[in-house]
């Protein structure tokens, strides 16, 4: 198969121009210069972009135990149709991903969909409960890429480190959401004048600062690589570019919403805008963009968070956190792109080349010799998100009504497409 | 000049002509709570539903006799024994409400947001009785209505609000009330008390309470919570007590004609004592018969009443 005409994106190749893409038994044959090839089945890109499947780092795809939010088959369908083929799914299922059983299920679920490649993470500790190691082993040869308790730290500083140098035993990439929960307590909303006006409670930027802080101390001791998930604040950005400049092995991602909105969403008590952690203010939003532009943001991780309508229909007080965000991702990719004047391969670093290099995984490149894991895009036509567009079970998302540049035109997994626009 | 609102959900909300004009309308309907036959005609066949999801006494009974004595039928629905409590989500409770038709909707709930929610996707008036730690605004009205009936003018007047301000709903609705209409406020209190930002709301804050009596005209005392014991605010009722409770001694620093509001209900011996209390600088019983006044004003400007009539 040849796709040719289209503008080849590709960080990991240092490519960025008009190339055409010989895909031979799943994989990319050959990077040529535009019309020098033929082949009996031919993709015209002409106009498109085209670029390495998106890896989204960070994402809660629900199943099992709670598929009346979201499910493998649903969540599949939304990723490839957001451009993303390959999903790290963290542990926070029912059961809890703590062992090979649960592991074992996801990945054989996820490959009877077949239309991206999902990659569970395994819990930290069991149960996600703080008190006793995982079978982080265990669950490495059932086909884990990485550990993290995610929304529930290990407030234990003494388990973090043995935590740390266990997961390092099997190689495994550690993703931490920092927050000291004593501070955050039962905050809902940045802490600030605003939470104070809204008249709910905050949970304050030192509760990620403070656990980042920690987090980092024990990354230099330990020698093991951490990777900071969502930060939301300056301060935060600002501990992790200190810890890099001293060459502790730490690296971070931020979500498309902590780049595009801040918390003055909120002032409609939407609970669309409730998130951990919270959105927070401009000052913040435009420190990580920055953090991007200068690449000390090594990621964007959705954080995909789906909750049914009645979940997110309460009080701001009651209702859970999280967003969706796999259809939005590219979308939202683009518009820090036209908006903030960053490079769009340096962006589309952040969803391939980046989180695959941390996870250590295959793709996030189309080089030659690469997984036919292909993304075209067309950079053109402005939409309005709309609720009938999404594909995954739960709607929640801040974004509607918004509009975008560009849409995917066509996903494919391993030279199959997936995913093409209706 | 008539007034355009459908809803009160928040001080914050509002104009300073806004709040004077509330004040003013006040001053007609409170001498009918003094007649010999309480009630007029006003809102005769107007239905006011009253749903409290938070405990409160008097409150709803101000309330649902403003109603009463404007000859609205009144209902109230209370947490306990409502249908709230089985599970259903407020919104199916309020639509439910809604289907009974009711002219205006008075809540008091116990998390911040819903009075405005109801007010954006209600077509009745919704009147907010007190929504977490958002907002009380009938509560600031009624007190700057006492302030203002006290001292004739809100513009100047030196306001000390006193205690737990960071969960009080009240402090912050007089707080944006008290600053609109030109009063000098001075929030009192611990630092762990202090809403995060308050510095930013045009306010004086101190630590001390001494200090801050000799100036006051009106000294606000908030009511303590005891859970907020538990959860380390401040060590306990003896120390709190010692440096911001209001007692025999504080009551002589306080200037000539100064007056001592609390917006209830009380925790005698903690925030406030019984002679600073029930003394001779106390309105606290004015507060709450100018309550019933204001709550009448409010229901008569919101299912459209102009300001002009009588």
């Amino acid at each position: 198969m040849l796709i040719k005409g289209g503008r080849l994106i590709d960080p990991a190749d240092n490519r960025d121009g008009l190339f055409d893409l010989l895909v031979e038994d799943g994989r990319v044959r050959e990077v040529l210069d535009p019309g020098s090839a033929t082949a009996g089945e031919v993709v015209d890109a002409s106009g498109c972009w085209v670029l390495p499947g998106l890896i989204d780092m960070h994402a809660h795809l629900r199943d099992p135990g709670y598929e009346y939010k979201e499910d493998i088959e649903t969540a599949s369908r939304a990723a490839a149709a957001g451009g993303i083929t390959t999903v790290a799914c963290m542990a926070n299922t029912d059961p809890v991903n703590d062992n090979p059983s649960v592991t074992q299920y996801i990945l054989d679920k996820a490959s009877g969909v077949g239309l991206v490649r999902v990659l569970p993470v395994g819990a930290m500790t069991k149960g996600l409960k703080g008190k006793e190691l995982a079978e982080m082993g265990l669950m490495r040869r059932a086909g884990i890429v990485a550990v993290s308790d995610d929304g529930r730290p290990v407030l234990d500083a003494g388990l973090m480190r043995r935590a740390l140098e266990y997961a390092a035993t099997f190689s495994l990439p550690v993703i931490l959401h920092c927050e000291e929960t004593s501070l955050s307590a039962r905050g809902v909303m940045n802490e600030g004048e605003l939470s104070s006006r809204l008249g709910l409670a905050g949970i304050p930027a030192a509760a990620e600062e403070v656990m980042i802080s920690r987090d980092v101390l024990l990354s230099q001791y330990t020698g093991v690589p951490i990777h900071v998930t969502h930060i939301s604040t300056r301060g935060s950005l600002e501990i992790i570019r200190q810890a890099k400049q001293q060459g502790i092995p730490v690296t971070c991602d931020a979500t498309p919403h902590h780049l595009l909105l801040t918390e003055d969403a909120v002032r409609t008590y939407d609970t669309n805008c409730k998130m951990n952690p919270p959105l927070r203010h401009e000052e913040d939003r435009h420190a990580l963009i920055e953090g991007i532009r200068m690449s000390q943001v090594d990621c964007i991780a959705t954080d995909h968070a789906p909750h049914a309508r009645d979940e997110k229909d309460l009080d701001f007080d009651l209702a859970p956190f999280g967003i969706i965000g796999f259809q939005t991702l590219l979308p939202a990719l683009m518009k820090l792109h036209q908006d903030h004047d960053i490079d769009f391969s340096q962006l589309l670093a952040c969803v391939t080349r980046n989180p695959a290099r941390i996870l250590g995984i295959e793709g996030g490149t189309l080089a030659p010799g690469s997984r036919a894991d292909i993304v075209i895009f067309d950079p053109a036509p402005r939409w309005t998100l709309s609720e009938d567009m999404i594909l995954s079970r739960s709607r929640n998302t801040p974004f509607i009504g918004w509009t975008f540049t560009g849409k995917v035109v066509r996903t494919m997994l391993g030279g199959v497409t997936v995913y093409r626009a209706g | 000049m008539s007034w355009a609102h459908k809803d009160l959900i928040a001080i914050q909300d509002l104009s300073r002509d806004e709040i004077l004009t509330i004040l003013e309308a006040s001053t007609s309907f409170k001498e009918i709570s003094r007649r010999d036959i309480k009630k007029v005609p006003t809102l005769r066949g107007k239905t006011v539903v009253l749903l409290f999801y938070e405990a409160s006494t008097r409150t709803r009974l101000s309330f649902e006799l403003a109603a009463k004595r404007l000859s609205a039928d009144t209902v109230a629905l209370s947490a306990s024994g409502s249908s709230f409590q089985k599970g259903e989500t407020i919104m199916d409770a309020a639509l439910n409400v809604l289907a009974m038709a009711p002219d205006c909707i008075v809540i008091r709930y116990p998390h911040a947001g819903l009075p405005q929610k109801l007010a954006r996707e209600l077509p009745c008036s919704v009147i907010n009785a007190g929504d977490g730690t958002h907002e009380h605004p009938t509560q600031a009205l009624l007190d700057m209505y006492s302030m203002k009936e006290r001292f004739g003018s809100l513009e100047g007047l030196r306001v000390a609000i006193v205690g737990d301000i960071r969960h009080s709903r009240v402090a912050r609705s007089n707080v944006y009330g008290l600053t609109k209409v030109g009063a000098h406020v001075t929030v009192v209190a611990p630092d762990t008390l202090l809403p995060p930002g308050i510095r930013g709301w045009g306010v004086e804050v101190s630590r001390e309470l001494d200090p801050v009596l000799k100036d006051a005209d009106v000294v606000m005392m908030l009511r303590v919570q005891k859970e907020r014991i538990d959860e380390q605010f401040f060590p306990d009722e003896r120390e709190y007590a010692y440096f911001y409770g209001l007692n025999r001694r504080r009551v002589d620093l306080m200037k000539e004609g100064a007056v001592i509001m609390h917006p209830g209900p009380m925790n005698r011996g903690v925030e406030i004592t019984h002679d600073a209390a029930d003394g001779d600088r106390s309105i606290i019983l004015n507060q709450v018969e100018n309550g019933v006044a204001v709550r009448m004003a409010l229901l008569y400007l919101s299912m459209g009443g102009n300001v002009d009539a009588d």
